[in-house]
């Protein structure tokens, strides 16, 4: 169980300087993961260092099942928040190292695994968007994953689960709206049919 | 002859002043307050004037100047001195503590910018409203500093202006001029030293009253003259009735007082020029010490509400104790993964200085304490701080519609409905007892001559009314021819009958009582007529009157104004007074009487007397008074007369059982050896120093003993209009009304009747015992009689409960007008059988209220339906408001006019003054002023109703509203490990409250009405849910907090359960919670308003969509983590599902309730409300076939 949403966590982080770069240096809202012989850490930051990093890949029998690992992240989050010329140079450079690295080569924008990240999770057990499996899968089908376990949540004990889940047009599958709205209703009508009769009875 | 004038003047103010006294012992540590500071005795620390030698006066100590400011800042302090001021208040000290919390590192919960927001708005919007206040002040201040007069410049009066003027010189004010400052004054244009000054702007009394210089000073010429004398005075105090000093003026000493001094605001009038010496000046001088601001008072609901405030700290208490402790557990669990935790981390593992340092931790017990500070920060908003500036703009914005209420705008005088205090604007709906003074309040304060008994015979029963241009035509035809006519400026009904007797021959003795009769009328007075000439435009064809005069009266009782005026109305026309000689128009004779000697009214000798030489040398003593009082001072019957005295005495009790206020008339001759007695007697007395009234008083039993009746008169004081019918309201709505009057037991009495507060199967209780021992039989006898049993304050509630269960009223669902109508009348009639009325006077509430017996007085008074009290003094009235007060929770309610009632008024609960004749004293002492007694049923019965309903579920709702909001942000701290982590984004936590919600409380806090006025005034019973405490008490305030803990689950755990597994992030989830919590807290009051007006739906739905706006506008900017986040958000199903299903879920329980209440436990209110809402529909079918068939 990690608790991305414990508050010292989810303030590590300079949106600014996901935009800007180098072009904006009061980081130090990105305390303890600030700068780094007195340059900033792009990007900075406690939620950035802990970039998750295991890696998957799948497969049906001996074909490889494609994971389409582009479009992940919010559309406007790559076109507006993340820096198009903001390039990772010291990224991951501390004496303790917390998750993934990034190609310094590739600009924050092009960066979907840490833009997805940096939508900090509401609740201590949450999903994160790997890709997506854009062919259909039948019913009883195997398939193989093969994963590349690089997430330390042994220092706190935490649990690692891979989904594959269909996104309806509610979002992912969750009955509990359903039956919540069943329940609500029916209890509406059953009262709305007592009071109808109190009406009937005594009316006024 | 002046100079008894001027004792005999005050005298009045002395013996009641010696009354006071008496009280004052008892009552000092009760209401310090009230009091005025205990002037220091003139021996002691004498304030040193010399006259007319200002340097000298201020060589020792410098007075202060007569400049005056009543502005508060100036351009350099307004900053300073109004944050100073604006910080005195609980809510922007919290605001600020809150604050400077967050700006701590450790503790930065908020963004800096952010957490000043709501302390910024509040006191730029209270800054910009107090520097515009104090600039129209500094506009006036400037206009009356250099305003000029007349000072005594190196030998010449010269033009100075007033801010320069200092104490010690010597001032000249002309007629209509307005006086500088407080002056002594030295002479006046008129020889024997009399000028005429008009308090307007002190006191409000339109009426001209008189001032007197001594005779030594006013002969003086001061122009040309060095110093004179020397004033010793007391220090500067607020007391305007009082001024103790004396002077010494060429080697003689005299004394002053308060009829020598002229105050700063007074206006001369009638009067050339008076020269006087200044003794207090700018903002010493009386004037300016009253302006000080009456202690504000404070609403009973509010004090309820700070209670439950202390309940809400208790809840913030347990809930930052609750995320304090388990961030020190969970510290405590994780103590060894700290340093290397992702999400926690307390060192930096950067290369640089900082390598291996401590990052944000201090220890356990630090971090404790801390996690602690900063989940108050969070929290803030549990305490509804912004609720005191919530309700100051709601009571503003009630108090607008209170003045805007046609219906309580009184025409006559001109006067609205006037708001001085607005804090107590919701008190008005729980008053349960109303004191009300008489004069002026119940009546109209205009005295009418209405009956007259001449000679034992009564006329005045069948009157016809007369206009005075007509009684030219009528009159003037039958009396003798004139030349001159002159009007009043009111029109009096004169008995025709006895005007036929005037217009005889002077001739027996019937003729010449009534001659004397008038004559004393006329004479007998202090009324000064004032002459204004104006051209005669009504009757213009009639060329014979081509001058008419008007001819007003003058005069500090008003019941002196009308006997004059009466007079004149039967040809006795008074047209001059001076100290020396009166004139007096007789039928059209001009009659010149010499006044000999006058013995002002006093109220030990309840009587006055003039002493008059006629023209042809004859000497009379004219005496009129009060009957108990001149009973025993008439001569012995003569054959002739004895019918005429009990014939007199049954007219008297006829007149007084009406309502009428009564005088005795009589008159008789003297003889020269005992016109020379009194005359050596008078002269001593009146120029003696000391006890010169008990002197005078001895002077006067000289002449005023064997008098020949002549008659008696009858003044009606009418009662103002709809007087019985507010009464009997006021009493249905379960309000005792109780009237404190100055009047004499019979008067209070029959105007108690008049006006149906007494009625004549009521038992009478009539307390007045002249000495201790004698009260406390009278009240014991009257307990024991009537079966009234002691309560102790043990069982004070249990009283209250029971009370308000006996005025509890069951409508009926369907009940029609009529039913409840004669439903009232049925129980008014049972309860008057039994009821009791208690009558007590002055002399008895001195010993009771002086003593131990305050609460034998007590358990009578509150068990008696009425209580009339008669002849109290000022500080009477507030001792008996204090009894209440002190001994019950219920609110008092006290009305009156004069300055006789600002003690009183400022003591109750709620203060009401009444614009009327005898000034604004008691208006600006008053919470609430009116034109009319009888808008008090429309003041309770509707706006109080409705603003304490308003008000009740203001703080209710804000209770809830902010709760729920705090709680939500709490079950989701359970989540996070219990760090203080908001999921919504700073600025919706600080707009929550200022912008997203706001609105609407203040919008249904000024406009909700629960029901119509008609309504509320058909039904007074209506009234006690205020008594109740229906709309706000402790169980309203638990059952709200279970419905906040609900909903705040409700809030909570749908979002939770439907995003459990997704990829949610925690600002979707934070917009989703604030916009979910907007509209639920909308939804929740938008079901308890109760009339829905345009303005209604705009404040409630545009709260909303001011929400989404705000929202969408801070997720446009891509600087905040939250960006874009509604945009995708709107696109999901779900999440306006989520919306919908919390809405729905979380009001489920609080609409089951409030229906099932409504169904099977209606309140009054409720039914009342279906009543109207029937009727409304049957009105409706009513008028549609009409339309049809029309």
């Amino acid at each position: 169980m990690v608790i991305p949403n414990f508050a010292r966590y989810v303030k590590s982080r300079s949106d600014r300087q996901l935009l800007h770069g180098l072009k904006y240096n009061k980081t130090s809202t990105c305390k303890p993961e600030e700068s780094n012989n007195g340059l900033p850490i792009v990007p900075c930051g406690l939620i950035a260092w802990s970039l998750f990093n295991d890696t998957y890949t799948f497969a049906r029998g001996m074909v490889e099942l494609k994971v389409s690992r582009k479009n992940i992240a919010w559309k406007s989050d790559r076109n507006h928040k993340f820096g198009k010329h903001v390039y990772p140079f010291n990224f991951q450079n501390g004496t303790l190292i917390g998750g993934g690295k990034l190609d310094p080569s590739l600009s924050l924008s092009d960066q979907e695994d840490l833009i997805v990240w940096m939508r900090t999770a509401a609740l201590p057990s949450f999903r994160k968007l790997y890709g997506r499996i854009e062919e259909d899968l039948e019913a009883e089908e195997v398939i193989l994953v093969n994963l590349t376990n690089n997430y330390n949540t042994y220092s706190f004990g935490g649990k690692k689960t891979l989904v594959l889940s269909t996104s309806s047009w509610l979002g992912g599958k969750n009955d509990f709206l359903g039956i919540a709205y069943i329940a609500v209703g029916s209890s509406c009508i059953f009262i709305s049919f007592v009071f109808m009769l109190l009406h009937v009875k005594n009316p006024r | 002859m002046e100079l008894q004038n001027n004792c005999a003047t005050f005298e009045i103010s002395g013996v009641s002043s010696a009354v006071q006294e008496k009280l004052n012992k008892s009552q000092r540590i009760r209401h310090k307050s009230l009091q005025y500071e205990d002037n220091l005795s003139l021996e002691e620390n004498p304030r040193l004037i010399y006259i007319n030698d200002p340097r000298r006066t201020n060589d020792k100590y410098e007075f202060t100047g007569n400049e005056i400011r009543t502005s508060k800042y100036t351009v350099i302090t307004f900053l300073p001195k109004n944050l100073f001021i604006q910080f005195h208040r609980v809510a922007y000290l919290y605001f600020l503590a809150i604050a400077a919390l967050n700006q701590l590192p450790p503790l930065a919960v908020f963004g800096r910018t952010v957490s000043l927001f709501p302390l910024l708005f509040v006191l730029c919007v209270t800054a910009i409203k107090d520097g515009y206040e104090d600039w129209r002040r500094h506009r006036s201040d400037r206009k009356e500093n250099n305003r000029e007069s007349l000072v005594l410049q190196s030998g010449q009066f010269q033009m100075k202006k007033w801010k320069k003027i200092r104490v010690g010189e010597v001032v000249r004010i002309c007629a209509d001029e307005t006086i500088p400052c407080d002056i002594v004054l030295l002479g006046t244009s008129d020889l024997s030293g009399i000028a005429y000054i008009q308090t307007m702007n002190l006191d409000g009394e339109s009426n001209l009253k008189t001032r007197y210089a001594w005779q030594e000073t006013a002969s003086t010429n001061f122009e040309g003259g060095t110093t004179l004398g020397l004033i010793r005075c007391e220090q500067p105090n607020r007391n305007i009735y009082e001024f103790t000093a004396n002077m010494e003026f060429n080697r003689q000493r005299f004394s002053l007082s308060q009829s020598n001094i002229i105050l700063r605001g007074c206006q001369l009038k009638n009067t050339e020029w008076v020269i006087g010496v200044v003794v207090y000046a700018g903002q010493e001088t009386k004037a300016m010490l009253n302006s000080a601001a009456s202690p504000s008072k404070r609403s009973r609901l509010e004090s309820y509400m700070n209670r439950e405030t202390l309940w809400l700290s208790v809840f913030l208490f347990v809930m930052c104790a609750v995320v304090a402790l388990g961030m020190g557990l969970w510290l405590e669990r994780h103590k060894d993964e700290l340093d290397t935790l992702p999400f926690y981390r307390k060192r930096y593992f950067t290369h640089g200085r900082y390598n291996g340092k401590t990052y944000k931790y201090y220890g356990i017990a630090m971090e404790i304490f801390f996690s602690f500070l900063s989940s108050i920060i969070v929290f803030q908003i549990m305490i509804p701080i912004s609720l005191y500036i919530t309700m100051e703009l709601v009571r503003l914005g009630q108090s607008y519609f209170m003045i805007e209420d046609k219906q309580m705008y009184d025409s006559f005088t001109d006067s609205r409905f006037q708001c001085r205090s607005l804090n107590i604007n919701e008190d008005m709906g729980q008053i349960r007892y109303v004191f009300a003074d008489k004069t002026g309040t119940l009546t109209q304060n205009k005295m009418e001559f209405q009956r007259a008994s001449v000679h034992g015979k009564d006329y005045g029963s069948s009157v016809h009314i007369i206009d005075h241009p007509l009684q030219e035509a009528d009159i003037a035809a039958a009396s003798v021819s004139e030349i001159r006519r002159w009007k009043l400026k009111s029109g009096i009904s004169v008995d025709t009958e006895l005007v036929d007797l005037l217009h005889k021959d002077l001739a027996g003795d019937e003729r010449i009582d009534a001659h004397e009769f008038f004559l004393t009328l006329a004479a007998c007075n202090t009324v000064i007529p004032i002459l204004t000439h104006s051209s005669s435009s009504s009757c213009a064809e009639r060329e014979l009157h081509e001058d008419v005069e008007t001819i007003d009266y003058q005069g500090e009782s008003p019941d002196e104004q009308a006997l004059v005026a009466a007079a004149s109305a039967y040809g006795y026309t008074l047209m001059e007074r001076t100290s020396g000689h009166i004139a007096i128009d007789v039928n059209g004779k001009k009659l010149r009487l010499d006044v000999l000697g006058l013995h002002e009214f006093d109220s030990v000798r309840k009587k006055m007397s003039v002493v008059i030489r006629f023209p042809d040398n004859a000497v009379k003593v004219l005496v009129k008074g009060a009957d108990t009082s001149m009973f025993s001072i008439l001569a012995k019957e003569t054959e002739k007369t004895d019918y005429i005295k009990p014939a007199t005495q049954s007219h008297l009790t006829g007149y007084s059982s009406q309502g009428l206020r009564t005088l005795v008339v009589a008159a008789r001759d003297l003889t020269d050896a005992e016109l020379e007695e009194w005359q050596c007697s008078y002269e001593e007395a009146s120029t003696s120093l000391t006890e010169r009234s008990t002197k005078l008083r001895q002077t006067a039993a000289l002449i005023e003993c064997n008098l020949n009746l002549l008659g008696a008169t009858g003044i009606e004081d009418k009662l103002q209009d709809g007087v019985p019918d507010t009464i009997e309201s006021l009493r249905q709505a379960g309000i005792k009304v109780w009237v404190l009057t100055g009047d004499k037991q019979e008067t209070a009495i029959s105007i108690g009747l008049s006006c149906k507060l007494l009625t004549l199967n009521m038992q009478q209780i009539v307390i007045n015992g002249n000495s201790e021992d004698e009260c406390r039989t009278l009240l014991a006898a009257a307990k024991a009689k009537y079966g009234v049993k002691s309560t102790n304050c043990g069982n004070k509630n249990l009283k209250r409960k029971k009370n308000a269960e006996n005025d509890y009223l069951e409508i009926s669902g369907d009940s029609r007008t009529s039913n409840v109508s004669q439903w009232h009348a049925g129980k008014v009639a049972g309860v008057t059988s039994t009821a009791l009325a208690l009558i007590i006077d002055g002399n008895s509430l001195v010993y009771i209220l002086e003593k131990d017996l305050e609460s034998e007085l007590f358990d009578l008074a509150t068990s008696c339906r009425v209580v009339l009290c008669c002849r109290v003094a000022p500080l009477q009235k507030a001792g008996i408001v204090d009894l209440i007060k002190s001994r019950t929770d219920d609110m008092t309610l006290a009305i009156g006019d004069g300055a006789n009632d600002v003690s009183m008024i400022q003591m109750a609960d709620v203060g009401v003054g009444i614009c009327g004749q005898e000034g604004r004293q008691a208006v600006m002492a008053s919470d609430f002023a009116m034109g009319q007694f009888r808008f008090l049923k429309r003041l309770l019965l509707v706006h109080g109703h409705w603003n304490y309903q308003r008000v009740g579920y203001l703080v209710l709702y804000n209770f809830y509203r902010n709760a729920v909001f705090v709680l939500m942000l709490f079950w989701y701290i359970l989540c996070t490990a219990f760090s203080t982590t908001s999921a919504l984004t700073d600025w919706s936590s600080v707009f929550y409250s200022v912008i997203y919600t706001s609105i609407p409380t203040i919008v249904v806090g000024i406009l909700d009405k629960d029901l119509s006025h008609k309504t509320l005034l058909q039904y007074p019973k209506l009234y006690s849910a205020g008594h109740r405490q229906e709309s706000y008490n402790m169980q309203l305030f638990w059952m709200t907090m279970v419905d906040t803990l609900w909903q705040s689950l409700v809030l909570f755990y749908i979002p939770l359960f439907t995003y459990k597994e997704s990829s949610i992030d925690i600002w979707s989830m934070g917009s989703l919670w604030t916009i979910a919590v907007v509209v639920l807290v909308n939804i929740h009051l938008a079901m308890d308003i109760q009339r829905w007006v345009l303005i209604t739906h705009v404040a409630t739905w545009g709260s909303i969509m001011i929400t989404y706006v705000c929202m969408v506008i801070l997720d446009s900017i891509p600087i905040f983590p939250n960006y874009w986040t509604i945009y995708n958000l709107a696109k999901s199903a779900t999440y306006w599902l989520t919306i919908l299903l919390i809405t729905i879920l979380a009001l489920l329980p609080r609409f089951l309730f409030k229906v099932l209440h409504q169904t099977f436990w209606p309140s009054d209110i409720q039914i009342a409300r279906e009543a109207e809402i029937l009727r409304k529909r049957a009105n409706h079918l009513r008028s549609k076939p009409d339309q049809s068939s029309g």
